[in-house]
Order: C-alpha cells, then structure tokens, then sequence
C-alpha cells in the first residue's frame, strides 16, 4: 500500500494551494476523460514574470490531487520558461511513489495543465 | 446449488497469487471473463493437431479445421436458439457487431430525418457507431432515459417510439447498474412502429439462458470474452430476411462466390460477412465455452449470481459513506456499482488490488450514464459463477481498511 503514503493522504486531507484566485494573469482547466480528473490551475506574476501566487481546483484521485498540490508548490518564483522546460520526472520524483503507466496520467494532469496554460499565456502575449 | 469449489478448479487463473502470498479475488468478470481449463485446452490442440486455413484446402488438416470451426457455429446457435446456425455470423467482439448492422444495414436503410432510439444506460459499443450513422446520414438519435433506481423510464417509451424511429437498439443488461431490462416488451413497441430491433446481449448471454426467438429481436450481438471464451471473437445474430438483404461489410476472400476484373457476387450467409481468415482458434474456443457453459447450466449460473448478488448488496450496503447504483437484486445481474464518499474509485481500485481484488474503477464504457448520475467515476465489483461469499467478505473487508486509510 505503499502507494498511499502519509503524505499522500495528508495532502489529500488537506490540500496545498487549493482555491480560487481573486484575479489572474491566466488561468487553465483541461481533464482526463478517461478517469473524469479535472484540474484548473490559475497564477498571478510578480514585476520579474515570476510565479507569485498560484491557486487551483478540480476533483479526482488522490495522485492528480496531492501532484497539484505538490506542482504548485514548486513552482513559486519560476519563470514561465521554468515552467515549459520542466521535466515530467521531477514531478513524478516530488510524488515519490512508484506509479503504474495508467496512474502516472493522473500524476502528471497537473503539470499538462499548467504548460498548456502558460502556452497560451505566452502565445497571446507575443 | 453450484459446486463452487469444484467450479474454481476449472479456471487455472484462480489459483495465481495477485502479488506473493496474496490470493486473486476477481471481481471484474463483467469487463472480461476468466477462461476455464477446457477451453484453453480446445485452442491449444487446434494448434498443435489440426492448425490450417478454413473453408480453402482439400487437405486433411483444413478439413478438419473446417469441421471443428463449423462445429462451433451451430453449437453457439443452439445456445442461443437461433433458427439456423447460418445467422451465426463470427465477428471479432459486440462492438464490430454493431458497427457491422451501422454501416450494412444502416447505410442502406437510413435516411435524412429518421430516428434511432437508443438509451441512456448504454455501452458506448451501442451509442458511437449510431452516432456516426446519424451524423453521416443527417438522421436523428434520441435516448430514453433511466429512474433513479437505474431501471428505463419506460412511460417514456410511447413518446419516444414513432413512425420515424426506424432502427431501436438497446441492452438486454446494464453493464453498469445490472439492471435486466424487459427485451421482450421492448422488441414488440419497437416492433410496433415498424422499426428494426437490436439487443445488446453482451452482458445478458454469460450470465442467463437467452433465446433469440423468444426475444424476436432482428440483431443480437455478444463478445465470447465475457463468456468463458477468448478475446478477438463475438457472434453477430440476425433474422434471415434482414442479413440476406443486407450489403457485405468488409470485401476480400472468404465473403465471395465469384470474383471477376469487372466485380463480385457475394457468398451465402454467414459467410458473406466473414471476410478473410477468421479467428479460428477462437471460434473453436468459443464453441467450447458454450458447451461448458451449457454443461454447468445457464439457470444454475444465474441463480448462483443471484445468491451472491443478495449477498454483497446487502454486505456493501454495511459501509459507511457508500453510494449503491442500480435497482434490487432481483432484477440484476451480477454487478454492484458504487461510489464511497471522500474517496475517488481509482484510489478505491488501487488500494483493494494491494489485497489481491481486482474491481473496475472508471466509467465503464459508458460516460452518458455517469453524466446523468453527476460522478465522473464509479468502482464496480461484478461477479460470475465462480465468485464466493468469502470473496465478498474480502473486498468488504478491503473497502473499509480503504476508508481507515483515508481517515474517514
Ligand atoms: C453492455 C456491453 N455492451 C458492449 C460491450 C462491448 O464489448 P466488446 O468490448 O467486447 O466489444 C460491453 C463490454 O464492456 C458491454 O458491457
């Protein structure tokens, strides 16, 4: 059961950064059909284009919860360019949890959410 | 009674450890059935004695081959009691079944405005291939919807049912809620408007005695992987009327009479929807499965499924925060669908499988149904005529360790 460490379950209970934000300067949701996880990721930026402030929400398993938990708290004061270029393994190491093929989806919805978000942030930008 | 134990023994898998020292407790018979003994043993041995192309050489071993793939035919049509093993057409599984009615007759037979009824329990094996039709032919797909007890709104039927509704498909099981739906009363209002009637009897002919001609219904499809058989062959029913008026559904050899540089003439039934070289290991597999089944006893395999079905419902039931779908178990099949608060059924799955109990978490094929519950998920145990008491106990067991461990 390995799976469901503490801090797994401690996420679960109490989730990091979970809410919405006032304002954004963007936000992104997207879902994985297949086990109905959904995740909405929203950050606000800082003078420098750093992370500053991030808020998300959505329901799902406890993986996709406790990696949006973990995700978002990693990526305070990153550049957007920080966030494209980061690796999926990182995130799937900050789990810490060894993960089957179908549950590393649910591990990694988070992260696909928030490189699609500053994607667009960036392409409407330019 | 079923001798279970004695049953057990037939299915070597069931003796396999999930993990070391870990017995398997399968529960996810619905999505695919385990494989007796003889029916491993029937595939083997056309490999080793009687291996060869069918219905192509005049050697011993296509002969054989032939006989032993034909044999199989007219056993699957008694066991269904169609009219003739000639409407017996082999297909990989029920979703090439109904794709096969969607694009031969579908194609022929559906117009611009015409109506096909479906429900709102269905798997997506009987929504997407008509969803295609309609939106190829410009035609018109409505649903009639289900109760809270996961039973169909048949006061809708009457509204729903009109002279437009040219094609009514719908199944005879609920692969979600269990639910045993009324095929027979359905087939005669579908009949009654004049439509063509399918049955998804995919969840309906492992688990009870089925009789296409009490039925009446003018297609009937079901996967042999769900009934003891392999994976990569189902069966096509259709009343004769109906599969001789239809065009072929794919071209190449087997499905022919004659072919010149200028065209074709098509085969006979069944074989002129049989193009290529079929799954013949698995027709013979199939044909076993039958005779395994029927051996044992269709009404003894449901009346055990129902005795475990009581059981667990009411043993699930006990569980805090758990959410049952679908109606009594009188009226079900073997299959206990349920949510349990605060806990998503993926991490549900996951923490019972560390107990060796394989249930299904997702939403089985069969998203409309889950919008119209509200829940992106649901866990699903169903069960076979192999499934024990003990084994209810255990997941029941397993599900509220699953809740300690999620602090609730
Ligand atoms: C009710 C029902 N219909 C159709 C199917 C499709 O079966 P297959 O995937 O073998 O084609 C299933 C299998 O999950 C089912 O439960």
């Amino acid at each position: 059961m390995d799976i469901y460490r503490e801090q797994i379950i401690d996420l679960h209970e109490h989730p990091l950064n979970f809410g919405e934000l006032e304002t954004a300067d963007f936000c992104h949701e997207d879902d994985n059909p297949l086990c109905g996880d959904i995740i909405r990721i929203a950050i606000n930026l800082d003078d420098s284009g750093r992370v500053y402030q991030v808020g998300w929400t959505g329901s799902g398993c406890a993986i996709s919860q406790a990696a949006a938990s973990l995700l978002t708290e990693t990526i305070k004061g990153m550049s957007l360019t920080d966030i494209q270029t980061f690796p999926p393994e990182r995130l799937l190491d900050l789990i810490g949890v060894p993960l089957s093929q179908a549950r590393r989806k649910c591990a990694l919805l988070p992260l696909k959410v928030l490189q699609a978000g500053v994607s667009g942030a960036v392409s409407t930008d330019e | 009674m079923l001798d279970v134990e004695k049953i057990r023994a037939d299915f070597p898998i069931l003796s396999v450890e999930a993990y070391p020292g870990v017995p398997l407790v399968y529960l996810d018979s619905a999505a695919s059935s385990q494989k007796p003994e003889v029916v491993l043993a029937a595939m083997d041995a056309y490999y080793r004695q009687i291996n060869a192309n069918v219905h192509r050489g005049i050697h011993r071993l296509s002969e054989d081959a032939t006989n032993a793939y034909e044999a199989a035919r007219l056993k699957i049509a008694r066991f269904i009691n169609a009219p003739d093993e000639s409407q017996i057409i082999y297909v990989r599984n029920a979703t090439e079944g109904f794709n096969l009615v969607a694009y031969s007759w579908g194609r022929q037979n559906i117009q611009a405005g015409d109506e096909i009824l479906l429900t709102e329990m269905e798997h997506h094996a009987n929504l997407v291939p008509w969803q295609m039709l309609a939106e190829e032919k410009g035609a018109v797909v409505r649903y009639i919807p289900f109760l809270a007890d996961g039973t169909l709104d048949l006061s809708r039927l009457d509204g729903l049912l009109t002279e437009r509704t040219k094609l009514f498909s719908f199944t005879a099981v609920s692969n979600v809620f269990g639910t045993i739906n009324p095929v027979r009363q359905l087939v005669d209002a579908g009949h009654a408007v004049g439509a063509v009637v399918m049955v998804d009897a995919a969840q309906a002919v492992p688990h009870t005695a089925v009789d296409v001609q009490a039925w009446d219904c003018d297609f009937m499809t079901f996967s042999g992987h769900k009934m003891c058989g392999p994976t990569g062959i189902g069966i096509l029913y259709g009343k004769r009327r109906l599969l001789e008026s239809m065009p072929p559904f794919m071209g190449g050899g087997d499905m022919i009479r004659r072919v010149t540089l200028e065209g074709s003439t098509w085969n006979d039934l069944p074989w002129k929807f049989e193009a290529g070289t079929p799954s013949i290991a698995e027709g013979i597999g199939l044909g076993t499965a039958v005779d395994y089944l029927a051996g044992i006893g269709m009404d003894n395999i449901h009346a055990h499924e129902q005795f475990i079905t009581h059981y667990a419902l009411e043993a699930l039931s006990e569980i805090k925060g758990i959410t049952l779908y679908g109606p009594p178990a009188s009226q079900r099949a073997g299959v206990a669908t349920f949510t349990i608060q605060g806990i998503h059924p993926h991490d549900i799955s996951e923490v019972v499988d560390k107990d060796g109990i394989a249930i299904r978490a997702g939403h089985h094929c069969a998203m409309p149904l889950h919008l119209r519950l509200n829940v992106s998920a649901t866990a699903r145990a169903s069960f076979y005529l192999h499934t024990t008491t003990q084994e209810i106990d255990k997941l029941v067991a397993s599900l509220n360790r699953t809740r300690k461990l999620f602090r609730l």
